[in-house]
C-alpha cells in the first residue's frame, strides 16, 4: 500500500465514467467496504485507471471496492466490494 | 461515432509490422495494473497446481528454478491495443510442470499473489504454448511486470498472462476470472480480436 | 451526463509545456471550482480516447470553459492538445464531473490550498471562483513546482498576491529556486507548512492536489500538524493512459 508506487489515483478519476451509471455525483458518496468496514468517501478510494478496466480499491485495506469495464457500447459493473454506497440525491 | 478531432491520429502503427486487427507497436514495455505490486519474499513463494480440492504439485522457488528453463522470443498483445514484438523470456514450460499432472480436466484457473485469477483451456497451456516466466530481456522479472514469476501465454491476449503468478486449479468446466466475469471474452485470441464477451 | 461539443476560441501558453485552451461550449450547464471534465478526441478512423482535465476558469465565465494540459512526454493526447490543436478546432467535453473536491462560494471558513505542480489547476479555479464572486473568504495558498519557469497563471498570482491582503500566496521550489531565494530547493515539509499555512486552530478546509506521492505527503503532514482528516480533500493527478 506504499504510496511511493504513485500507481494509483483516487476516486475523483472514476466519476466521469460512474457518471454513465449513476445519475448523482458518486465522489461525495460515503462508502462501507465489505472487507474490513472502513466507511469513508468514494473520493478518497484508490483508482488503479491502468487495466483493463477501472478498479476501486479500500484505501484502508486495498480490498476491491467496486470494478468497472467499457466493453464498446457495454458498461460493465460490479459493486460486491461495497456493504453500502450513501448517495444524496438532495 | 464522436465529432473527429482534426488533426489527433491517436498511436500509429507501423505498416510493416505484422499486427493482430486493431494493436499499434510499442518499443516500451507498459504496465497495467489493477492493484498495489505484492512483494512476496522467495523463500516464501510457492506454485501449485491443484484441482480444487486436493494440491497434485507443489514447487518452492529452489525447486521451480532446478527445472529445466527454456529461452523463447514472442510477440505480446495487450487487449488495451499495444502490442511489443520478439519480446525474449525465460521460464519454465508448463509442459515440464504438467508432465506428471494425470487429469481429465478441460480447463485451468491460474492464480495470482494478489487477487486476480485468469482462466484457459488446458490444452492452451500445453504444447510449448506457455512457461512460467522468470527473467525478462536477460534479466529478473522485476516487480511491476509481474516479477518474481509470471504466467506468459503469448498467443492469446496478455491479461491471461498472469502476473505474480502463484498456481493453477484444474477444472472440469470453465468458469470466468478477474476480467472474464466483468465483460471481457472469455478466450481472448488476438487474432480473432475477441476481445469482449459477444466478439466472435 | 451528455457530451457537447466546444470549439477553441484561445490558446495561451503558461510555460514551456503546458498551455490553457479556451473552449466555447453552448447550453453549457454552468460548474464549480474544483470539478473537471472529460475531454474526448476521435480520430479520422473512429478510434477515439478520453482523457480527464480541471476546469481552471471560474464559475460564470459566460458558456466558456479553460483547461490547462501539461504535455507529458510520451503521452498519446497531451502532445495533441499543446501542439497540435488549434482555434477553431471542435473537440467533445462530458461534464462538469465531481462534487467532493469543489470550493462553493457559499463557504465561510478560512481555504488553505495547497498544490503540487499541474495540480493548480483546480485550485486557480477556486481562487477565481473567490474573485468573481468578490468572497472576502481567507485563502491561502502553498504551490509547489520543480522550477521558476513551470509556475501556471504567474501575472495573475503576483497581481493577486500584490494587491489582496486576503490571498496570500507562498512558492516553493524543489528543484530550482529564483536568485536569493531564502529557502533551498526542497519538497513542503513541516516547517513550510508550520509557517505558511492556516493553523489548524483556524478549522480551514484544506484542498490539496498534484501527483499521488506529493497528495500522500502534503496530507500527512497537514493531519500531523492538527487539522482533522475530514477538513482535508485531496484530488490526485497522473497518467490515465498506459504508464510505460
Amino acid at each position: 500500500m506504499s504510496p511511493l508506487t504513485a500507481d494509483y489515483l483516487d476516486g475523483n478519476a472514476a466519476a466521469g465514467d460512474l457518471s454513465k451509471i449513476f445519475a448523482v455525483d458518486v465522489t461525495t458518496a460515503q462508502g462501507q467496504c465489505a472487507n474490513c468496514g472502513a466507511i469513508k468517501r468514494f473520493a478518497e478510494a484508490h483508482l488503479y485507471m491502468q487495466a483493463p478496466g477501472v478498479v476501486a480499491r479500500c484505501a484502508v485495506c486495498d480490498h476491491i471496492l467496486l470494478r468497472l469495464v467499457n466493453a464498446r457500447q457495454r458498461v460493465f459493473l460490479d459493486v460486491r466490494g461495497l456493504t453500502y454506497l450513501r448517495l444524496d440525491t438532495a | 461515432m464522436g465529432t473527429i478531432s482534426r488533426g489527433f491520429t491517436g498511436r500509429r502503427s507501423s505498416a510493416d509490422a505484422k499486427l493482430p486487427p486493431g494493436q499499434y507497436l510499442t518499443t516500451d514495455f507498459p504496465v497495467l495494473s489493477a492493484g498495489p505490486t505484492p512483494h512476496i519474499p522467495l523463500d516464501r513463494w510457492e506454485f501449485v497446481i491443484d484441482d480444487g480440492t486436493n494440491v497434485l504439485r507443489k514447487w518452492d522457488w529452489k525447486s521451480l528454478r532446478d527445472l529445466p528453463t527454456e529461452t523463447i522470443t514472442v510477440d505480446v498483445h495487450c487487449v488495451t491495443r499495444w502490442s511489443k514484438l520478439g519480446t525474449s523470456w525465460e521460464g519454465v514450460s508448463l509442459d515440464t510442470l504438467l508432465a506428471d499432472v494425470k487429469t481429465d480436466a478441460s480447463h485451468a484457473m491460474a492464480r495470482s499473489y494478489g487477487d486476480y485469477t485468469t482462466n484457459l483451456p488446458l490444452k492452451d497451456l500445453r504444447n510449448k504454448q506457455a512457461w512460467i516466466a522468470v527473467r525478462f530481456d536477460g534479466k529478473d522479472l522485476a516487480p511491476e511486470h509481474g516479477g518474481p514469476a509470471r504466467l506468459l501465454v503469448p498467443h492469446l491476449y496478455f491479461w491471461k498472462s498472469a502476473k505474480w503468478v502463484r498456481g493453477i486449479t484444474l477444472m472440469h468446466q470453465d468458469k470466468p476470472g478477474f476480467w472474464e466475469s466483468l465483460g471481457y471474452h472469455i478466450y481472448g485470441d488476438p487474432w480473432r480480436e475477441q476481445r469482449y464477451s459477444g466478439d466472435e | 451526463m451528455i457530451w457537447r461539443v466546444g470549439t477553441v476560441v484561445a490558446l495561451h501558453d503558461e510555460t514551456a509545456t503546458a498551455r490553457t485552451i479556451t473552449f466555447e461550449v453552448p447550453d453549457w450547464p454552468g460548474h464549480v471550482a474544483g470539478q473537471h471534465v472529460d475531454l474526448r478526441v476521435t480520430a479520422p478512423d473512429g478510434y477515439s480516447t478520453v482523457r480527464s482535465y480541471s476546469i481552471a476558469s471560474a464559475p460564470n465565465s459566460g458558456g466558456c470553459v479553460e483547461l490547462t494540459v501539461e504535455r507529458l512526454p510520451n503521452g498519446e493526447v497531451s502532445p495533441y492538445l499543446t501542439q497540435e490543436l488549434a482555434v477553431g478546432d471542435r473537440l467533445e467535453l462530458r461534464g462538469p464531473i465531481g462534487g467532493w473536491f469543489v470550493w462553493r462560494t457559499e463557504q465561510t471558513e478560512p481555504i488553505q490550498l495547497i498544490a503540487g505542480g499541474s495540480g493548480i489547476v483546480p485550485l486557480m479555479a477556486m481562487v477565481r471562483s473567490r474573485g468573481s464572486a468578490a468572497s472576502t473568504v481567507p485563502f491561502r495558498l502553498l504551490y509547489s513546482v520543480r522550477e521558476p519557469g513551470a509556475i501556471f497563471y504567474r501575472d495573475e498570482l503576483l497581481t493577486l498576491s500584490d494587491h489582496n491582503h486576503s490571498v496570500s500566496i507562498t512558492c516553493a521550489y524543489t528543484r530550482a529556486t529564483p536568485k536569493n531565494w531564502p529557502r533551498p530547493p526542497s519538497r513542503i515539509d513541516a516547517a513550510l507548512i508550520a509557517d505558511t499555512t492556516w493553523s489548524s486552530n483556524l478549522v480551514p478546509t484544506c484542498y490539496v492536489c498534484g501527483p499521488t506521492p506529493f497528495v500522500e505527503s502534503a496530507t500527512d503532514l497537514l493531519i500531523a500538524s492538527g487539522h482533522g482528516r475530514d477538513k482535508v480533500r485531496t484530488e490526485r493527478f497522473g497518467p490515465t493512459g498506459e504508464r510505460k
